[in-house]
């Protein structure tokens, strides 16, 4: 008998201890590698391509301070505000998505699909049409109260009855308020036509607009958002295990789970009010970290936000590649990438548990 | 031998469940009676209501080909399409989407909810404001996506227990994807149009024109007769695969027959008037109220879908001040009865 439980106790431990110390090591070091090899494409690709000398000369013609002298060097300063914007935003989202799964234990949980960015959308239309506010200082706020109200609304609805919030509640809830949200969204716009132009701009999520103005905005938010999701990373590690246990092991589980809330939704929200609803990010990346380096937050958050840097900055890259001469949003490209992910999450068997 | 019952009382039971029967289909025929009134009557309100309200006589002058100033080109031109659009892209999302609830067996299936009518929207728009193809060859074009996407999210979902959960989320994931590509055609659209953007995100009336009537009316005419023959054969169905077999039904030869001709009318009345929000969804649980159990619901249901959309028309036009397209009407109305069949079916237990 002991052996069979020693064999149980090995494989339980297997995939954190060992073997998991020399994959997360390799993860750790592919992610790092991986968000320098994005960042090079992002300058590198666009409607001008442009050669490694002359993002070196950019580079460092920015980092003095000047503008650099041929127009490929140009191009590449051009292209160094919505790097850093698609580095911080799919960073924060990843980093949100998993924390929105961790304290729902639901797969599903993301910004997109629980029709929070919808809610933030919904506000700052009103903001736009009924307040006249145009600047993004402004409805970065009202984007962050819409996307608050809308979190605790679709998640109440997805976990009413016995099994509390299972994939399909959520999904459906957040589908339909996304639905209702939406039509509010056009009601509000159609009649006017100078808030419908401010609008656009934001309707499909992208890191085009980027300005240094609006980045400093909401910095940081996201600083603060995410140093409370690496606090509260070994609180969420308890709750995984079920509410009883985490209150077993000393975790106080309604701050830790109401923290964590407040810092999913803050990271979305502010990414959502500066670069537009960007759907996806949140649900892929926190999977494939999972896959890699298994549950443990403490590695889960911060490689999360690593991957998403990564995949919004390859998706802003590879939008422009395809909508060349012009380019494609980020939003469309990563909506793309995600929905077959969505259905291999629906499709493995024990979907309900994570 | 004591449980056999006596024959009086078998007798007085034959006569009850007769009775019953008469009842309801007497309660069916009367709904179905009302509902087509009620359908005759909202076309007649789209067409003379308006700026200018014409009177019957006009009407009447109009469609014998008379030339009436202002009438001929208002009502002749602008409205009578616009109500016969209406009316037939409402019957057919109405008959699709009760046919899908009844068939999986889930309220929340229905086309619009599961994204086939994305996939329709995303051909339509692609082919239309990207291409510029004509308007016939679209039809086709969106037909080809709404049944690709029906296949792609059935084969998706197949395997394994429970597939109605997981369709449903997996039709959702592939109904945001497909969302994306109506974006990038809007966006890529040399001339940015707000109406033409408008009718793909939502769906709208706004822009009907003599031309799209016939496909339309084709697809209608032959389709929701079809669905209305095997609607005894779908009630079968909804017993579950066993059943329906040993009740005589060729179960996958109906159910392909059944997904095809609901796929293609919804797509058809997408490409045509672009995705009206949930009327697909809402029109079988409705109805399924006013007739009660036990009786095939796809012609009131089509019935009622044409209701919806003819009265959203209504509301949006002339409720407000500016004119909303009947896709935020038929949105902000159906959402929040979504949201409470979700309560109340995630209440009593169901739907994991």
């Amino acid at each position: 008998m002991t052996s069979v439980h020693a064999s149980v106790d090995d494989r339980r431990r297997a995939p954190t201890t060992q073997v998991g110390a020399r994959r997360r090591a390799l993860t750790i070091a592919g992610l790092i590698l991986g968000v320098g090899i994005a960042i090079l494409l992002s300058l590198a690709f666009g409607s001008r391509t442009v050669s490694l000398a002359e993002i070196v000369d950019g580079l460092t013609s920015w980092a003095q301070g000047r503008t650099a002298a041929d127009i490929g060097a140009i191009a590449v300063q051009e292209r160094i505000p919505r790097t850093v914007l698609a580095i911080m935003a799919g960073a924060a989202l990843a980093l949100s998505g998993a924390l929105m799964q961790a304290i729902t234990r639901n797969p599903i949980a993301d910004p997109g699909i629980l029709g929070v960015n919808t809610g933030a959308a919904l506000a700052v239309v009103c903001g736009i049409a009924f307040f006249g506010i145009t600047s993004p200082y402004e409805y970065l706020w009202l984007a962050l109260g819409g996307a608050v109200l809308t979190a605790i609304f679709v998640y109440n609805v997805g976990s009413v009855g016995p099994g509390g919030s299972t994939p399909i509640k959520l999904a459906l809830a957040g589908a339909a308020t996304t639905a209702a949200l939406g039509s509010l969204v056009s009601a509000v716009l159609l009649p006017r036509t100078a808030a419908m132009d401010t609008f656009r701009f934001w309707q499909v999520g992208g890191v085009g607009g980027a300005d240094w103005g609006t980045m400093a905005v909401i910095a940081p938010l996201l600083i603060a958002g995410t140093l409370v999701a690496f606090i509260c990373a070994p609180g969420l590690n308890a709750l995984a295990l079920g509410d009883d246990v985490a209150v077993g092991l000393g975790v106080r589980i309604g701050r830790t789970r109401l923290l964590a809330a407040v810092a999913g939704v803050v990271l979305c929200a502010a990414v959502t009010a500066v670069a537009g609803p960007i759907a996806f990010v949140g649900l892929m990346v926190p999977h494939v970290v999972r896959m890699l380096v298994g549950p443990d937050q403490r590695w889960m958050l911060p490689l999360s936000a690593l991957g998403g840097a990564i995949l919004l900055t390859l998706a802003d890259t590879i939008g422009r590649l395809i909508g060349y001469p012009g380019e494609t949003e980020a939003g469309i490209v990563t909506a793309f990438v995600g929905a077959p992910v969505l259905v291999i999450i629906a499709r493995r068997s024990r979907m309900r548990a994570l | 031998m004591t449980t056999l019952p006596a024959t009086p009382d078998l007798a007085a039971r034959t006569a009850l469940v007769r009775a019953g029967r008469i009842r309801r289909s007497r309660r069916r025929v009367i709904v179905i009676g009302c509902l087509a009134v009620a359908v005759l009557a909202l076309v007649a309100a789209v067409i003379m209501v308006g700026n200018t309200i014409y009177p019957v006589s006009d009407v009447l002058a109009v469609l014998r080909g008379e030339s009436v100033p202002g009438a001929s080109f208002t009502v002749g031109t602008l409205r009578i399409p616009r109500a016969l659009i209406g009316a037939l892209a409402g019957l057919a999302f109405g008959a699709a989407g009760t046919t899908f609830q009844t068939m999986l067996r889930n309220p929340l299936a229905s086309p619009d909810v599961i994204g086939i009518s994305a996939g329709a929207s995303a051909a339509a728009v692609l082919c239309l404001v990207v291409l510029h193809w004509s308007g016939t060859a679209t039809m086709f074009a969106a037909l080809i996506a709404g049944v690709a996407t029906a296949a792609a999210i059935y084969f998706a979902a197949r395997g394994g227990e429970s597939t109605g959960g997981r369709l449903i989320l997996i039709g959702i994931g592939i109904g945001a994807m497909l969302d994306a590509v109506v974006s990038y055609a809007i966006q890529r659209a040399a001339e940015w149009d707000v109406a033409v953007a408008m009718r793909w995100l939502t769906g709208s009336l706004n822009g009907s024109r003599w031309e799209n009537v016939l496909p339309l009316g084709i697809a209608v005419a032959v389709l929701l007769p079809l669905l209305a023959l095997l609607s005894r054969q779908l009630r079968a169905l909804e017993l579950g695969d066993a059943a329906a077999t040993s009740l005589g039904v060729r179960v996958d030869h109906v159910r392909i027959l059944l997904v095809l001709a609901a796929v293609a009318l919804t797509c058809f009345a997408t490409a045509t008037t672009g995705p009206i929000a949930f009327v697909a969804f809402l029109a079988g649980p409705i109805v399924s109220r006013l007739v009660g159990h036990g009786s095939s619901l796809t012609i009131p249901a089509a019935l009622m879908g044409a209701c919806l959309v003819l009265t959203s028309d209504l509301i949006g036009q002339f409720a407000f001040d500016t004119r909303f397209p009947v896709g935020v009407i038929t949105g902000i109305l159906g959402a929040p009865y979504l949201l409470f069949l979700l309560i109340r079916t995630s209440r009593r237990g169901g739907s994991s």
